[in-house]
């Protein structure tokens, strides 16, 4: 694996000039101040770090900056000249450029028409596309962002996708970058890479704005680090000499633990069985091919990996969402190789799906409702077809409590909270009630320290109280944090299983790349 | 065999969804079967010779078909368009070619049953060609009308009110101001018509992007609101005014084409509105996939927050996108008055905007095709007509009319569902776009 820390950050030797300034922004939404008296300054040919948990205003600001909101109060000088942004094409006009933490192209179209688009060349009454063509090209080589511009958007990777977005900020001669949270949905090869074209942009000149919640990356690329808490910003500061638990006890606003107590494992007996499991994917390919494994009561297994391993489908497979192929699964003795979703529920195992958006929850409905998604037809919550809401509100509201979800009621549709809070609700859905066994994938992606080290928490509490847990997740550090033993999955089968004492980031990193068991 | 797919593997050379695969198998075997019940019935019907004529005069091609050999003929290229598509692993694409050919080969093989089994003994191919097209022309500007609209991510469903009340509105105009007899009051009535539609398309303009209305519904009050307006001046002006069945629209000879032989008198000699669909067909083509204004229509209506982040207006292109579409809507209702009958019923679009739209979802929101999927809707209803002309016969039985006619409409849906897949409307279609503040 390659260690961000490799890349040095830039001198400071030369004089810049401030590229913007934000004095005394704040902005307010019906019930919430989303930036409160913001100040911030951006020189010249610096990366500045955003940093702050979900949800402390940071997006707000630099949707603010980009001219999609209005500030309610204080003034935005964009090389000390006072503006006021009418719409995002004005702030375009004054060089800056954003790329989205949620892409902003239009996936059936070519790269060449979203680069162009909103700022087109034409000739005569047509759109001439191959100026476009020939713009991307030009912008592709300077900077060294690989992307065909006749290439359809939506067939991308994610990665090619934030090249595209960076081409158009550069396209409309952005001088100042703002990046919401580009490394979210990089694998950790694809953020490196990201780096280095970060770096040999503000090598030509231009400033960053970096918003990110990771704080490895702050350390890793930024000059200046500003963060900000509840839309305040509480520290703006160089980068040298800072570390990651002071960074974290900025953000947070208290100390945050990195390591987690965990009582000494003490495995019981068998929960789950897996035998020489195929599972196919959606297009009918084997992703799964001959796995084993058993989890035994009170342990974590984590499994790693270089996501699209087979990762998805071993989860679905095991959670009787899909259906294998061949091979088999046990449960607490029962095979459930051929068993529906509510059969394996009903053995007393909780999932947490990787995709809570698509899995996990149900946007539309309230958190009670949300709550009690795998259990709204027991005894408890129904009678014959009717449903008691007054039990499942109360039911809630426990939850709420103990699981520490952040919303204004129980009432409110899951969609509207942050991510970090509808995954405390798929959470305590799952981990609520008498569960044996734990299944976890991706637990923590996209959510921010404190988030995280909630759900740390709960998820090491059933294991010090009996329950089998797998962990699947392609952060590396979750999974050293939290095993008990480490399996690497690579190519469908596990390419090696072994204590967590026995499990060093390298070697399990050559496992990951498919290196040779040693 | 087990295999293991991961990304940075080359993906296998043809990588056909399971579900595809089993559609394209299916429709083979439906081929097959169909093909051989045709041998069946090649054996059945009369040997008498029929003759297929194509145009008018002595130079008009006349195409003698033994009706047995040329069903069994079908049957065999139906037999091989089946072989295609179930071996479609090894043929590829040509699978879902072999499929539409075959699809295709519906109207020759209908025709050549039909006068088989009719009454006489040839027919003329080229009336029933124009017939078609004429037809078509509501369709046509109906489902471009639709497109407009809905590639800037607005559902019209009013479209067929738009028609209607543009169609009632334009000719009680040319009926008040010249007695609905002709002259150039006739041309200002199709620009009133026109106006109609874009004043609707602006209603729903204003319904659907300002005020985030269900698009849905918008659509539903304009149909209900043309046939209140309509039926109100039919019987409170037309009615009293008396007047008959007016002067429409007439016919214009393109210079040179129409004095070609045999196609010329009938393929390019027509009325304006007719012609004038072709045009608007190419420059629907041409404005959305080749001018900057289209390509923002075309980002609107997929994304629109990205193409706000670009600076582009959303609310400014999607009011304009709709009200041309509701004038392409207005000139399709002056077709019904102005072009065609001459005066107005209650309800006459009977229909067709609707009907307008199964053409535009069908040609998947593109222009051409959309006009192929109204020339499809075009051809059955010409079809009908002269099918029920034949007086087609099985054993002495008359076969109804609408049978017949239903054909082309089955084998389409097949092939369609089958070999052509889902038709995937643009991304933000119908979704109100709310504006960031």
């Amino acid at each position: 694996m390659t260690d961000m820390n490799e890349i040095a950050p830039s001198n400071h030797a030369r004089p810049r000039a401030a590229v913007l300034e934000l004095e005394g922004i704040t902005k307010r939404f019906p019930g919430v101040t989303a930036n409160a008296d913001v100040d911030l300054t951006l020189h010249e040919g610096e990366i500045l770090c955003l940093l702050g948990e979900n949800g402390a205003g940071k997006s707000t600001l630099m949707n603010v900056v980009f001219g999609l909101y209005r500030p309610d109060e204080g003034v935005v000088r964009v090389r000390g000249e006072a503006v006021s942004f009418g719409s995002s094409a004005d702030a375009i006009r004054h060089g800056i450029g954003m790329v989205h933490q949620h892409f902003q192209l239009v996936p059936v179209m070519t790269v060449a028409e979203n680069v162009v688009l909103g700022k087109e060349e034409r000739r005569g009454p047509f759109l001439d596309i191959e100026a476009a063509r020939r713009n991307v090209r030009r912008l592709s080589q300077k900077y060294g962002l690989d992307v065909d511009p006749d290439a359809v958007v939506g067939e991308l990777s994610v990665g090619a996708q934030q090249r595209v977005e960076l081409v158009k900020a550069l396209y409309r001669d952005a001088e100042i970058l703002i990046l919401d949270e580009p490394t979210a949905v990089l694998t950790p090869q694809e953020v490196v890479e990201f780096f280095g074209v970060v770096r040999s942009l503000v090598d030509s000149g231009k400033s960053v704005i970096f918003i990110t919640h990771k704080l490895r990356e702050v350390l890793a690329v930024a000059d200046t680090v500003v963060i900000m808490r509840s839309g305040r910003v509480v520290s703006s500061t160089v980068v040298e000499g800072a570390t990651e638990q002071g960074l974290a006890r900025e953000m947070v606003g208290r100390d945050v633990g990195f390591e987690i107590e965990k009582a000494p494992v003490s495995p019981g007996a068998a929960v789950l069985e897996v035998e020489d499991l195929h599972v196919a994917d959606d297009r009918g390919h084997l992703t799964v091919a001959g796995f084993d494994l058993v989890v035994r009561a009170g342990e974590i297994v984590g499994i790693a990996g270089v996501e699209g391993n087979g990762q998805r489908e071993l989860v679905e497979a095991l959670a009787g969402m899909r259906t294998p192929q061949s091979g088999t699964v046990r449960i607490c003795g029962t095979e459930t190789t051929h068993s529906s979703p509510r059969d394996v529920e009903n053995l007393g195992v909780g999932h947490v799906p990787e995709d809570r958006g698509k899995h996990g929850l149900v946007g539309v409905y309230s958190i009670t409702d949300n709550l009690v998604l795998n259990r709204y037809h027991s005894r408890r919550f129904s009678r014959r077809w009717l449903m008691n809401r007054a039990v499942m509100r109360k039911h809630a509201q426990r939850l709420v409590a103990e699981f520490d979800i952040r919303t204004p009621s129980t009432e409110v549709d899951a969609a509207t909270l942050s991510g970090g809070n509808q995954q405390k609700i798929v959470m305590a859905r799952e981990l609520s009630g008498d569960i044996r066994l734990l299944l976890v994938a991706q637990p923590t992606r996209g959510l921010d320290v404190g988030s995280i080290e909630f759900i740390h928490r709960q998820i090491v509490d059933r294991r010090d109280a009996g329950v089998a847990v797998l962990l699947v997740s392609a952060e590396l550090d979750e999974v050293l944090t939290l095993s008990d033993r480490v399996g690497v999955l690579y190519r469908g089968t596990l390419a090696a299983v072994m204590d967590r004492g026995d499990a060093d980031r390298d070697t399990v990193g050559l496992l990951m790349a498919g290196g040779a068991t040693g | 065999m087990a295999t293991v797919d991961l990304p940075g593997r080359p993906a296998p050379a043809r990588n056909v969804p399971a579900r595809a695969s089993v559609r394209l198998q299916s429709l083979g075997l439906f081929f097959l079967l169909l093909g051989g019940s045709l041998v069946w019935i090649s054996g059945h019907v009369p040997v008498e010779d029929v003759t297929l004529v194509f145009g008018l005069g002595d130079l008009a091609p006349r195409i003698p078909v033994d009706p047995p050999n040329a069903v069994l003929t079908i049957a065999l290229l139906y037999f091989v368009a089946g072989g295609v598509a179930l071996a479609h692993r090894w043929t590829g694409r040509y699978a879902t070619v072999a499929l539409v050919g075959a699809a295709v080969l519906a109207v020759p093989l209908i025709l050549i049953l039909s006068v088989a089994l009719g009454n006489v003994t040839q027919t003329n191919l080229l009336p029933l060609l124009t017939e078609a097209l004429r037809l078509s022309t509501p369709i046509a500007l109906g489902a471009l009308a639709g497109l407009w609209c809905e590639r800037a991510g607005v559902v019209n469903i009013g479209i067929e009110g738009m028609m209607l009340a543009s169609a009632g509105i334009g000719f009680t105009f040319y009926a008040l101001v010249a007695g609905a007899a002709g002259g150039p009051w006739l041309i200002v009535a199709v620009l009133v018509s026109i106006g109609v539609g874009g004043l609707l398309g602006l209603l729903h303009a204003v319904l659907c992007v300002t005020y985030r209305t269900d698009q849905i519904i918008s659509g539903v009050a304009i149909n209900l609101l043309a046939i209140g307006i309509t039926s109100f001046l039919r019987r409170q002006v037309l009615l009293p005014l008396g007047v008959g069945t007016g002067v429409t629209l007439s016919a214009i000879k393109i210079p040179f084409l129409s004095s070609l032989p045999v196609v010329g008198q009938t393929l390019f000699v027509g009325k304006p509105i007719f012609f004038t669909m072709f045009v608007v067909v190419l420059l629907s083509r041409v404005v959305l996939f080749r001018t900057t204004w289209g390509l923002r229509v075309r980002s609107v209506g997929e994304k629109p927050h990205a193409a706000e982040t670009l600076g582009v207006n959303v609310v400014r292109i999607r009011y304009q996108s709709v009200v041309l579409g509701g004038l392409i809507a207005g000139l399709a209702g002056a077709w019904f008055t102005l072009e065609t009958v001459g005066s107005f019923e209650d309800l006459m679009t009977n229909g067709t905007g609707f009907i307008a739209l199964a053409a535009l979802i069908f040609g998947k929101w593109r222009p051409w095709p959309a006009f192929g999927g109204a020339l499809l809707f075009g051809f059955s209803a010409a079809l009908g007509s002269r099918i029920q002309l034949l007086g087609v016969e099985v054993s002495g039985f008359p076969v109804p009319s609408q049978f017949l006619q239903a054909l082309p409409y089955v084998v389409t849906v097949v092939v369609l569902a089958g070999a052509i897949g889902r038709a995937i409307p643009p991304a933000a279609d119908g979704v109100p776009y709310e504006p960031s503040r």
